[in-house]
């Protein structure tokens, strides 16, 4: 890409380029300022003084300065279990996923499979035709999954965009000509697969497990169908509860009688605005800290070709 | 797509012809090891995703969970003509094809955005460009909808105290009929714009810099280069995004507009997807629900085989 940009520099702009550059750039800006605007407000909203974000004074700079909303929204035990029950099914559900998705791609990327073609069309007919919502309740039923962790674990276990995706990646990335010489010496395919594919996959590997990974952490709906006890909850749905429904967030506080983080109750409105802004910062940060580490791979990750059956 | 290494590797070590005695067995014995690796993952979506399709019978029944599937009494399409006579259904269809339109007429914008994106000269802010607007995608659908009732909060959200400082009334929008369309659609622009763009700028990146380059020497405007050399590029790419999209036309993300639903916009918020949600898990109404499902599903179905072939024809590009 660079070096693309750089031959262009080399020629020199017309007037007519410069003023389509500054559309361009004025353009660009206005966009980036917009995605980054309402991620910055949360930022200074969450540290601002209560009060004066209530009162609609903080919109550009923040007012004042106050962690008390991240005092408040850590003694609330449901967001804490949220928290904790959301890496779980993150992790155990990403784990499941790749097990699931690489080495089946891997399988499907390999032309010389007998029947290739008909299984490839079993996984890409559920892209486009599925039971439905009740079908699907009534099987994890039948299976006693409603209500375990484990079913926010394993379900949507296969993305079969996802397995074509990487499926490109092994076709487009992984040259014929090293398998040629592994077997030549020898080696199993599953040998090839475990000391030759999988070391040369990091980047395929990196971005499907991003993408798993932002599923789990970011879904509320297989929550709130699946699950009804609260011990279960994952983050998302305590969210929910306080962001959308506006439970409030503070009953454990109060139960705590913490006389300094309850000053009195009429700063509690004031508070609870501040503190969902401080929970949007704390429940989006890990998603937020991990994406730009994966960022480079993400161009090479879908390539247009992966579309296609 | 086009690499074709691996057909070369069979031509070569292939003695094997088709139709020949122990071909189909020869075949297998090569492959058994890679069948291995693919398992979990069949066996994964033959119990989870086929076999649900199992439960659609339950479509065609008056089905009682104590009976189950099997027991459970046949009533043909008598679900369906329900839903079919349903006093909100054709408002229903409406509601839903005017949140899609609306959201399909934004289509375009991922396209221009990734062409400017590629346009940017300076490495560096284009690097952050594309760090900042991708950012908003791996932000929850549940923090989206709560950063929009955020900022746009009676008030003190920072739209409303935008408009009274400009003199204008606060308004409610998230009570505004008028405006869940438009905040359904919007809300998802900001979230997946940036996103949207990696496709096309994958391929906008095997554009041959030669032919950019000869283009600029014959006095092509940067404008040009980009109408000219990178948009007939990306037109593949375009309507490959495109029929995709139109596979979904009747599924709208149902998971967000019961975050954004109200009592106040109930009128235009009730889509086909939601209201099986409705009447199937909160209702208990299985059977009911599993036919609107069905039915929504074969729309989708009809309108992604009729636009994959009306493409095919007229721009020979096609899904399958």
């Amino acid at each position: 890409m660079s070096k693309v940009s750089l031959n262009k520099s080399t020629i020199k702009n017309t007037k007519g380029d410069k003023v389509f550059l500054f559309i361009v750039y004025s353009m660009v800006i206005l966009v980036v300022l917009l995605c980054a605007y309402p991620l910055y407000l949360t930022v200074i909203a969450s540290i601002s003084d209560p009060y004066a974000v209530y009162s609609g004074k903080v919109n550009l700079i923040p007012h004042g300065f106050s962690v008390n909303s991240y005092k408040l929204v850590f003694t609330n035990s449901a967001i804490w279990r949220g928290y904790r029950n959301s890496i779980i099914y993150t992790v155990a559900g990403t784990a499941f996923n790749l097990f699931l998705t690489i080495p089946s791609a891997y399988a499907l990327s390999k032309k010389r499979m007998y029947g290739r073609n008909f299984l490839m069309t079993v996984f890409l007919i559920t892209m486009y035709f599925g039971g439905g919502m009740i079908p699907h309740y009534l099987l994890y039923k039948n299976m006693g999954l409603i209500d375990t962790p484990w079913i926010l674990i394993i379900n949507g276990g296969v993305s079969v965009y996802n397995v074509i995706v990487t499926r490109t990646y092994f076709q487009n990335n992984i040259p014929e000509a090293l398998f040629e010489a592994a077997r030549i010496d020898g080696a199993s395919e599953l040998r090839c697969f475990f000391k030759l594919v999988l070391p040369l996959s990091a980047p395929i590997i990196a971005v499907i497990t991003l993408y798993y990974a932002v599923g789990h952490w970011s879904g509320y709906f297989s929550a709130l169908i699946y699950t009804h006890n609260q011990e279960l909850q994952p983050l998302q749905l305590v969210l929910r509860n306080i962001l959308i429904l506006n439970e409030s967030a503070y009953t454990d506080a109060l139960q705590s009688g913490d006389a300094e983080l309850i000053a009195d109750a009429s700063r509690q409105a004031y508070q609870a605005l501040t503190m969902k802004y401080a929970l949007v910062f704390i429940s989006s940060a890990p998603m937020l800290a991990i994406y730009p580490f994966v960022q480079k791979h993400f161009v090479k990750g879908i390539m247009v070709g992966s579309l296609k059956g | 797509m086009r690499n074709d290494k691996t057909t070369k590797g069979k031509t070569a070590s292939a003695p094997i012809v088709p139709g020949s005695r122990g071909y189909v067995r020869k075949r297998l014995r090569e492959s058994w090891q890679w069948y291995l690796l693919l398992l979990p993952a069949l066996i994964y979506i033959l119990i989870f995703n086929y076999g649900p399709m199992y439960g659609i019978l339950m479509a065609f029944q008056n089905y009682r969970p104590s009976k189950g599937i099997a027991g459970s009494p046949w009533v043909g399409f008598d679900n369906f003509i329900r839903f079919f006579k349903y006093p909100y259904f054709w408002k229903m269809i409406r509601n839903t094809l005017s949140i899609t339109l609306l959201s399909l007429a934004t289509f375009p914008c991922a396209i221009i955005f990734a062409l400017f994106l590629n346009e940017l000269t300076h490495v560096k802010f284009k690097k952050v460009a594309q760090m900042v607007s991708y950012m908003p995608h791996f932000l929850s659908e549940v923090v989206v909808v709560s950063l929009v009732m955020l900022m746009l909060d009676l008030s003190n959200g920072p739209v409303n105290n935008l408009i009274a400082a400009l003199g204008g009334e606060r308004t409610y929008f998230m009570g505004e009929p008028s405006a869940f369309a438009p905040i359904y659609v919007f809300s998802g622009l900001w979230q997946n714009l940036g996103w949207g763009t990696i496709l096309y700028i994958s391929a906008l990146s095997s554009v041959p810099s030669e032919q950019i380059e000869a283009a600029k020497i014959d006095g092509a405007s940067r404008f040009q280069v980009m109408w000219h050399i990178n948009i007939p590029a990306i037109l593949p790419t375009i309507m490959i995004t495109l029929l995709m999209r139109m596979g979904r036309i009747m599924s709208l993300g149902y998971t967000k507009i019961l975050l954004m639903d109200n009592d106040l916009v109930a009128d235009v918020s009730n889509v086909i997807s939601t209201y099986t949600y409705k009447v199937g898990i909160l209702g208990g109404q299985y059977s009911y629900s599993t036919a609107i499902g069905l039915f929504n599903n074969i729309i989708n179905i009809i309108l992604l085989l009729s636009f994959n072939r009306l493409s095919k024809k007229l721009t020979d590009i096609s899904l399958f």
